[in-house]
């Protein structure tokens, strides 16, 4: 046999999952014992170990490496082996199936390109097996086999084999998993792992190498319309190049392309790459790659590169389905990071929809925590707009991961979009950007001519706080440092702009804050750090300052917030001022978060060094 | 090559990752086959770059032409090298003879500890395999070590799709390895398609033998082949069932479990 003596290239990664004591090791065992792949002496070691221990031998116990393991009869982490069949190697991820180990399966099977899910004849379709089966799906593995182990201990009956099938395929079915194969085996004795069985002449079906080898590498999500979420940007040399993974598409030299959320554009000039000869002009889905663009714009790390046809979708908030491995609990209006692709920003748990019980897929409602190894309907919501997809789109664009404290805790598939109150104006910003018309002066340009980049500093607070007082304090500040700086004030707004409207229609509130935030909008895109407050608003300064974020997006906006008392401030304020102000410490702390952010050059008078300066 | 190019965009990825979360990264460097291939690849990630400091843990028992190849590889690629040496745990005499577990855990596992105290990096990528042996099995993509160093493979944080482990508290750093996937045959596969210059240890120079794995020269024999070249290597992994590492005396028992737990690479 080929097999024995040549050690394949290619390589699938293969994860074993199903109810604990189902015989997940001994087919591991079985399987590298069958395909020639275990090396020298390592059977033979490990038959000494069992005979020291006074043990029979099993072939579960080649795959513990741990001799602690062993000891206690489980196996305890994710753990990769390999072996080789046909001209490929299969890797597999050993997913343990103990009841507190189910993170260790989790991390295992979404590595994972194909699935082998053991159910024990004669124990039947456990909890376990309902669950991993569930999870899989969840995970996105969509290529697996189910095995029906120990038929030797159910005398090779085929009822008993029928009585499982049906049952677990109707389980599967209610959230449209289907597998490739169902398998009767003995993997104890070898019946239709490598070799077809004696003893079951009524299956017809492929052995389970059979089964592995018609697994194929993940299809080509190439086909589908570009993904490239932003992972860094690099500028160790004269090139300025935007690093990341193709998720889906391709991407060209000279294609147009969007960033989004921030809506930014530009076309693909080079792709580079080290010691490829010639240089690529594609990247396809599954690469890491890196692009140069024609124009110098500000992109970071998070957002999704994509064609213009077919946009990822952008909001704050989405709906999922989320499994939970954390220690703690999941709490609805805790605070967790949000990680989608390569965005990384502060969210909380808007909602908590139901419980999904994966036994029988009922439901609980009512409930404001999520258990460990719990799975659950949620509404998430971001601090700031994402870029994400529908996982049932886009695989990887449409999943993210939920870190509490220090780890990842739970993971999730985004099922719908959360239509938030931004939305309209969202989509009005996002087409208003697509159709803006440049001069040939670019931002960056500007940025370097004037020594700064634009910003916003926006005063919200109740009435009499001092807001117009400071802001002309910052104005002037920034003035005589030699920024370029200018006191947008709604009071004039209204007497120009809006001098046409009706004082019933100048009271809507909305309204007010669009003319506002388009004013701004063009007064940031002229390079100017704009200095204002939401005094033409009243008390709809909360609204209102949303409105105008929404609108100046992506440019920095520095909230900040005064009160005569301690109050809540409105989300995402960068600073607050409550009580008696001390006006020169206010105007030196918002100098800071300018710099900060990037928007200010360290020193005065020298050109601009900003972190993100690129 | 479409196998070895999905293994390198992985790994590229995840050194891309570590550059971007740790400020204060390197990249352990023992000049083998693995981490020379990691360090090609951040050739790659990084468009002929590499952004962070490549660490030596020198137990002086290392073979001399490893040294010498060290130093010209650093010069010719303009790498940042940090040689870190145990000097206390020298002076006071220790070698292999001493037991091989003591030597390495004085000389390499403190040498490396001592090393991150000093310099207070937060992350080490290591070019560890999973197909090794069987502890490195169980390892993540980025796998955190306690304020003592010290690996707890029984509780390990998850990690789902491409997302890792990147957040982790004060006093405590992260390992990253982004080799994990790679088997032996793939590494010197990929020696031979980027054609990255490795050291001639490797092989048969007309003696019949030739190094499998580097390590100290005390504890590290050549094993018995006759091949000559990258491609005489794949041939020969290609068609042996004697483990890797079985020249690394370290492996002798439980030596790695008990090394690996206390922070060994």
């Amino acid at each position: 046999m080929d097999n024995l003596t040549q050690k394949p290239s290619d390589n699938l990664n293969i994860v074993i999952v199903g109810h604990v004591d189902h015989g997940k090791s001994t087919l591991l065992g079985r399987l590298y014992a069958d395909t020639g792949s275990l090396p020298d002496g390592k059977l033979e070691k490990v038959q000494a170990i069992c005979r020291q221990q006074g043990k029979e031998f099993e072939y579960a116990f080649l795959f513990d490496a741990f001799l602690e393991e062993q000891e206690q009869g489980i196996t305890i982490d994710t753990a990769r082996t390999f072996f080789g069949w046909k001209g490929r190697q299969y890797i597999i991820i050993d997913a343990p199936g103990h009841k507190e180990f189910l993170k260790n399966m989790i991390s295992g099977a979404a590595r994972a390109e194909g699935a082998l899910l053991l159910i024990d004849a004669l124990e039947g379709v456990k909890e376990q097996s309902k669950k991993h089966g569930y999870l899989l799906s969840l995970l996105g593995v969509r290529q697996f086999a189910v095995v029906v182990n120990k038929m030797d201990l159910v005398g090779y009956r085929q009822d008993v084999f029928d009585g499982i099938e049906k049952e677990y395929r109707e389980f599967l079915g209610q959230f449209k998993a289907v597998p490739q194969q169902i398998i009767p085996v003995s993997a104890k004795l070898g019946d239709n792992i490598a070799n077809r069985s004696e003893q079951m002449p009524w299956y017809k079906g492929p052995t389970v190498l059979d089964a592995l080898s018609s697994f194929k590498k993940e299809p080509g999500r190439s086909e589908q319309p570009l993904r490239m979420p932003v992972q860094d940007v690099y500028k160790f040399d004269a090139r300025r190049i935007i690093a990341g993974r193709v998720t889906a598409g391709r991407v060209k030299v000279g294609d147009s392309l969007v960033f989004s959320p921030s809506n930014k554009r530009a076309t693909v000039k080079s792709i580079e790459a080290f010691n490829v000869e010639p240089p690529p002009v594609e990247g396809h889905a599954g690469q890491s790659v890196g692009i140069t663009l024609d124009e110098q714009i500000f992109v970071e790390r998070g957002e999704i590169a994509s064609h213009q046809e077919a946009l990822p979708l952008v909001s704050t908030a989405f709906r999922a389905n989320v499994f939970w491995l954390g220690r703690k609990p999941l709490e609805r209006g805790r605070r967790y990071q949000l990680r989608v692709a390569t965005k990384e920003v502060d969210c909380e748990v808007a909602s908590i929809h139901r419980i999904i019980d994966t036994m029988d897929l009922s439901q609980q409602q009512g409930s404001n925590v999520v258990n460990r190894n719990q799975v659950a309907e949620l509404t998430i919501r971001a601090k700031v707009p994402v870029a994400f997809d529908l996982s049932a789109s886009f695989e990887a664009t449409g999943r993210f991961v939920l870190v509490d404290e220090y780890d990842i805790a739970g993971g999730g598939i985004v099922t719908e979009l959360v239509h938030d109150d931004q939305e309209f104006l969202r989509e009005e910003a996002r087409q208003r950007d697509f159709a803006w018309v440049k001069g040939e002066v670019g931002v960056e340009d500007r940025a370097q001519q004037y020594g700064h980049r634009a910003a916003i500093v926006l005063v919200t607070g109740g009435r009499h706080t001092g807001k117009s007082f400071l802001a002309k304090k910052i104005e002037a500040r920034l003035v005589a440092d030699g920024r370029h700086a200018y006191l947008l004030d709604g009071g004039n707004l209204r007497r120009g702009l809006d001098a046409d409207l009706s004082e019933g229609e100048r009271g809507q509130a909305a309204e007010m804050a669009r003319r506002y935030g388009e004013v701004a909008r063009l007064l940031v895109d002229t390079g100017l750090i704009v200095v204002s407050t939401t005094n033409p608003f009243g008390m709809a300064y909360v609204e209102a300052a949303q409105a105008i974020r929404t609108l100046v997006h992506p440019v920095p906006v520095i909230a900040v917030h005064m009160s005569k008392a301690p109050e809540e401030a409105p989300p995402n304020t960068d600073i607050v001022l409550s009580g008696p102000t001390d006006f020169d410490e206010a105007t030196r702390r918002i100098l800071e978060e300018l710099k900060r952010r990037g928007v200010l050059a360290q020193a005065i008078g020298a050109k601009p060094t900003f972190q993100y300066s690129i | 090559m479409q196998h070895l190019r999905q293994l390198e965009d992985q790994s590229v990825y995840i050194l891309r990752e570590a550059y971007k979360h740790f400020d204060n990264l390197a990249m352990l460097w023992s000049m083998g086959k693995d981490s020379t291939v990691l360090l090609w690849l951040a050739r790659k990630a990084f468009f002929g770059h590499v952004p962070f400091p490549l660490l030596h843990v020198d137990t002086s028992f290392k073979i001399p032409a490893m040294i010498e190849y060290r130093d010209r590889v650093a010069r010719e690629w303009g790498l940042k090298l940090v040689v870190g040496q145990n000097k206390e745990a020298l002076a006071a005499g220790m070698n292999p003879a001493m037991g091989r577990v003591n030597c390495c855990t004085a000389l390499k596992t403190n040498g490396l500890k001592q090393l991150i105290e000093q310099k207070g990096y937060t992350g080490i990528i290591l070019g560890v395999r999973a197909d090794e042996e069987g502890t490195r099995a169980k390892e993540r993509y980025f796998s955190p070590r306690d304020k003592h160093g010290d690996w707890d493979f029984r509780d390990q944080p998850p990690e789902l799709w491409d997302q890792f482990k990147t957040t982790f508290p004060p006093g405590t750093h992260i390992r990253i390895h982004p080799l994990l996937d790679w088997t032996e045959i793939n590494i010197w596969e990929y020696i031979k398609a980027e054609n990255i210059p490795f050291i001639d240890l490797y092989l048969d120079k007309g003696d019949g033998t030739r190094y499998r794995s580097l390590g100290c020269a005390p504890c590290t024999t050549p094993i018995k082949s006759t091949a000559k070249s990258v491609d005489d290597i794949i041939n020969e992994l290609r068609h042996t069932t004697t483990a890797e590492r079985s020249g690394r005396a370290q492996d002798e028992g439980r030596g790695m479990e008990l090394l690996r737990k206390d922070g060994y690479m």
